[in-house]
């Protein structure tokens, strides 16, 4: 390469899972899931019809947790072993967190009228909690987008996505630890609170749902790395 | 329809549009880089090669 030129970042390690098998995958899950809420498991004793929301809510709030995580993770992987890759992968996680995140209000404000009549109570720990992390990882696009882009871009947002993870077991934890609470407890110390279909039903939409967020992050981030290419590419050719 | 009913396939299709939006925007995005990879193509065809990158044609065999 001549001098002055861009340098090309190495290209990243493929995936065992190719993306069409996961979207697939996504697919026939996220409909059993469907066809299980809507057509086979009971109505809930104390909350008839409307625990059906249940299913999806708890199962998106834990894959939220879970891309949080992962964007935390993958931001230690980039300030510990200044991965090329780690950064790219850490903002789509998080981003992916927020999308799953939005889903959690939006159905657990929908829950919460149908059984307490109000969209929100800022009384309950559980839900402000959920959303002082939802905005803090907001922000970290705010705090991304106002640096430029370099080494110095990647190092900040690591540090902020890692510094949120700490609000996921302290969200998590609320509704366990607050006295008086009118937000449901389905997993105490003794495993969860119920079983059969629902159980089953809970499962298959908890793994429909991680596998659902996956396949959008692999789908987002192999977007995210052609348009990085394609810049490097446009600088090599200019 | 009882309100529950209503109440609970709102939601559900709430989180179905979030994610065909989603899917959408990915969409656009994808549609976007075709446009540019093209560019990019027609940009190195029309390139001339630089003179240490002109080769000699050599007999094989």
């Amino acid at each position: 390469m001549s001098p002055g030129r861009a340098q090309l970042t190495p290209v990243a390690p493929r995936s065992r899972i190719s993306l069409p098998a996961l979207a697939a995958a996504s697919l026939v899950l996220v409909t059993l899931a469907l066809v299980l809420v809507f057509f086979v498991v009971p109505n809930d004793a104390d909350q008839g019809f409307s625990q059906r929301i249940f299913y999806f809510h708890v199962s998106i709030a834990i894959t939220a947790y879970a891309c949080f995580g992962l964007g935390a993770w993958k931001a230690l992987v980039h300030l510990w072993k200044r991965d090329p890759h780690a950064d790219l992968e850490s903002y789509v996680a998080v981003h992916q967190g927020v999308i799953f995140g939005s889903l959690v209000l939006i159905t657990g404000s929908t829950w919460a009228k149908i059984s307490w009549g109000h969209w929100w109570l800022w009384s309950e720990d559980q839900l402000v909690l959920f959303l002082v992390l939802f905005l803090f990882y907001a922000a970290y696009f705010m705090l991304r987008y106002s640096v430029d882009p370099g080494p110095q871009r990647a190092n900040f947002s690591a540090v902020y996505a890692l510094f949120g993870v700490v609000l996921i077991p302290v969200s998590f934890m609320a509704i366990r630890l607050a006295k008086q609470a009118i937000h449901p407890v389905v997993f105490t110390r003794h495993g969860p609170n119920f079983g059969g279909w629902i159980l089953v039903t809970y499962c298959v939409a908890q793994v429909a749902m991680l596998v659902l967020a996956y396949t959008l992050y692999r789908v987002e981030l192999a977007g995210k790395r052609v348009d990085a290419r394609v810049r490097e590419l446009k600088e090599v050719l200019a | 329809m009882t309100t529950a009913e209503k109440y609970v396939t709102a939601a559900y299709c709430a989180v179905f549009a979030i994610v065909l939006v989603y899917v959408l925007i990915i969409a656009l995005k994808v549609q976007r880089l075709e446009r540019e990879v093209d560019e990019l193509a027609g940009r190195a065809a029309a390139r001339e090669p630089e003179p240490d990158e002109r080769r000699e044609p050599a007999v094989v065999g």
